[in-house]
């Protein structure tokens, strides 16, 4: 699913993430671990193509990234990966329903109500469809913001720093059900964090 | 979800930002409508009603006043002329038509013209209902003032001295409605016709000629207010203006000299309020500038996400032009209507004054450029934002967040 080779990134001068080796197979769960500042969310940004490494070759479900370009890139990354952020980033105004159909809109996925109602039913804010995310609980928000990352059954899913700012329970819980989610949709997980907590959770863990 | 409601859902979400940049482009383009509409109106009415018209032959005075009271009705008249001077010029070589008119009477409001069948045949005017006057006394509605009044063929009516229907009434004197005018769109419509020997008889009735003589020494001294000219030949122009203007009774007043005269001075404000009409449109395009690119900062980081979504950077930009373009387009649209519906009010108002009518139901090419202009503003004024929504660097936004 991913195969990583001889990657550096820098800004500027400063060398953000150094990784010589990484492959992670189809439908595994990983957690990709260190102090903040060592590269993970670049990482992240690199095997998501948003940012093209300095140094080194990514292959992420058989694409070599360094050869998609521009609209290419941005329309593969629409169908092929869900990103879940630390700080959600839920757009403000629009309602919990509308900001699954933003994902399916700028993905190019036809809008389908159905799998809507699906996905948000699966993780149990069917019924706050509605509402606008500001009506939402934290907890509550930390759930649709997972349900925009996988309403276009991504083969990828990555999270970057998905438990910071919550206490160990609600922590445990967004990480059942970033796995839960992953598997029913057969989507491999990244998740990367400085959390040490979650890492029982976690067979693969990759150490920055 | 596609890119205009999304672009109309962040304008919903800024309701005072986007009410501002709406009524700054609105206020703009309807005051630039409302001028256009009663300039373009007005310049028309006045030409249609001036056609055929070369010069105007009244007593010395304003030669604007002149033109505005025996052209259009809509002033004082300078005077009286006499009507044998007014017979004598109707036979001069270089005219080929003269339609001598007697005013000075209204009712309700609506004047009074004694004037010859020529008259409403010059503008093309056809008979709705009834007759044209035959006998003194007797009258012919123009279309308006049949509506107005509500008075018809078989009804009577008394004309009261002065233009504004605010003097004395001459009861002695009742007038016979015999026929209503069709709407021709010409000044005819505003006007009562009569034969120009019903006003001299009610004015002489008013003086009260004692014996035969007096009524002799009336008819000697009977006048008219003024002649409409038409040239039988260019060359009348040149010469026939200076030949009665050195006579020491009349005045000879040209209509296109004097409306593009009246115009000109008109013009100034005109031009004044469509500048500042221009300056609001513009002050319109800063405020859709400045809100776009200061709710930029709000943004980035939805921005940024649109991009982890699949967003491609063309996508962004074309968010925030469709945004300018929905701004400009929808206070365009508002403008246009608000400025029909000013004309509308302000129609009404003249009508009410018994002035030139303006409607507010008529469009003109010209408003297709003010959609174009407003639009081009709205283009302009995101063209900025855009570029910066465009080039957002996902990466950096997001580990700022």
């Amino acid at each position: 699913m991913i195969a990583v080779r001889g990657l550096a990134h820098r800004y500027g001068a400063v060398e953000a993430l150094r990784l010589s080796e990484w492959k992670v197979a189809q439908g595994e769960r990983w957690l990709v671990l260190g102090p903040s500042g060592c590269g993970k969310s670049t990482l992240l940004h690199v095997v998501a193509g948003l940012v093209h490494p300095s140094e080194g070759e990514v292959e992420v479900s058989g694409e070599n990234l360094r050869k998609l370009e521009g609209a290419r890139m941005d329309r593969w990354r629409g169908s092929t990966v869900g990103i879940v952020l630390q700080a959600l980033h839920l757009v403000r105004h629009l309602s919990v329903r509308d900001n699954l159909r933003l994902a399916q809109y700028l993905a190019h996925v036809p809008q389908d109500n159905a799998r809507i109602a699906d996905t948000l039913g699966a993780l149990g804010v069917a019924e706050k469809a509605s509402r606008r995310p500001s009506e939402l609980s934290q907890g509550e928000q930390q759930r649709v913001a997972i349900a925009r990352a996988v309403v276009n059954r991504p083969k990828l899913l990555l999270a970057d720093e998905p438990t910071a700012n919550l206490d160990d329970s609600a922590a445990a819980k967004v990480v059942d059900l970033l796995a839960e989610q992953a598997a029913r949709h057969g989507a491999t997980l990244v998740v990367a964090t400085h959390d040490s907590r979650v890492k029982g959770k976690f067979r693969e863990r990759l150490e920055l | 979800m596609n890119l205009a409601t999304l672009s109309a859902s962040y304008l919903r979400a800024r309701p005072l930002n986007t009410a501002l940049s709406l009524i700054l482009l609105a206020l703009g383009v309807a005051t630039i409508v409302l001028l256009t509409l009663v300039v373009g109106q007005l310049e028309e009415r006045m030409q249609r009603d001036a056609r055929g018209i070369d010069l105007v032959v009244g007593a010395k005075g304003s030669p604007m006043q002149l033109i505005l009271s025996g052209i259009y009705h809509v002033d004082a008249p300078t005077g009286n002329i006499p009507l044998a001077a007014a017979r004598e010029l109707g036979k001069h070589r270089l005219i080929r038509k003269s339609i001598p008119l007697a005013l000075g009477d209204s009712w309700k409001g609506n004047r009074i013209v004694g004037a010859g069948r020529e008259y409403p045949e010059h503008y093309g005017v056809k008979m709705r209902e009834g007759r044209f006057h035959e006998k003194p006394m007797e009258a012919v509605l123009g279309a308006e003032v049949a509506a107005r009044t509500g008075v018809g063929v078989g009804g009577s009516f008394v004309g009261a001295h002065g233009i504004g229907g605010e003097g004395d009434e001459h009861k002695e004197a009742p007038y016979t409605v015999v026929g209503v005018l069709e709407k021709s769109g010409s000044v005819v419509d505003r006007l009562v016709l009569t034969s120009i020997e019903s006003v001299w008889r009610v004015h002489e009735e008013h003086q009260g000629p004692e014996d035969e003589a007096d009524r002799k020494a009336l008819e000697e001294a009977r006048e008219v207010t003024v002649l409409l000219v038409q040239y039988a030949s260019p060359l009348a122009a040149a010469m026939l203006p200076r030949q009665i203007n050195s006579r020491s009774e009349l005045q000879a007043a040209s209509p296109a000299y004097e409306t593009a005269r009246l115009f000109s001075i008109v013009g100034v404000g005109v031009e004044a309020l469509r500048a500042f009409a221009l300056v609001l449109i513009l002050a319109a395009g800063l405020s859709v500038f400045i809100a776009l690119y200061t709710a930029l900062e709000e943004r980035r980081y939805d921005l940024a996400v649109m991009r982890t979504l699949g967003a491609s950077p063309g996508k962004l930009f074309g968010l925030l032009m469709g945004e300018g373009i929905a701004l400009s387009l929808l206070g365009a649209l508002i403008g246009l209507g608000l400025g029909h519906a000013f004309a509308s009010a302000l129609g009404a108002w003249l009508e009410s004054q018994r002035q030139f009518p303006v409607t507010g139901l008529e469009w003109r090419p010209e408003e297709l450029w003010l959609l174009g202009v407003s639009l081009v503003v709205g283009l302009v004024a995101a063209l900025l934002p855009a570029w910066r929504a465009y080039r957002t660097d996902v990466s950096r936004t997001l580990a700022q967040g």
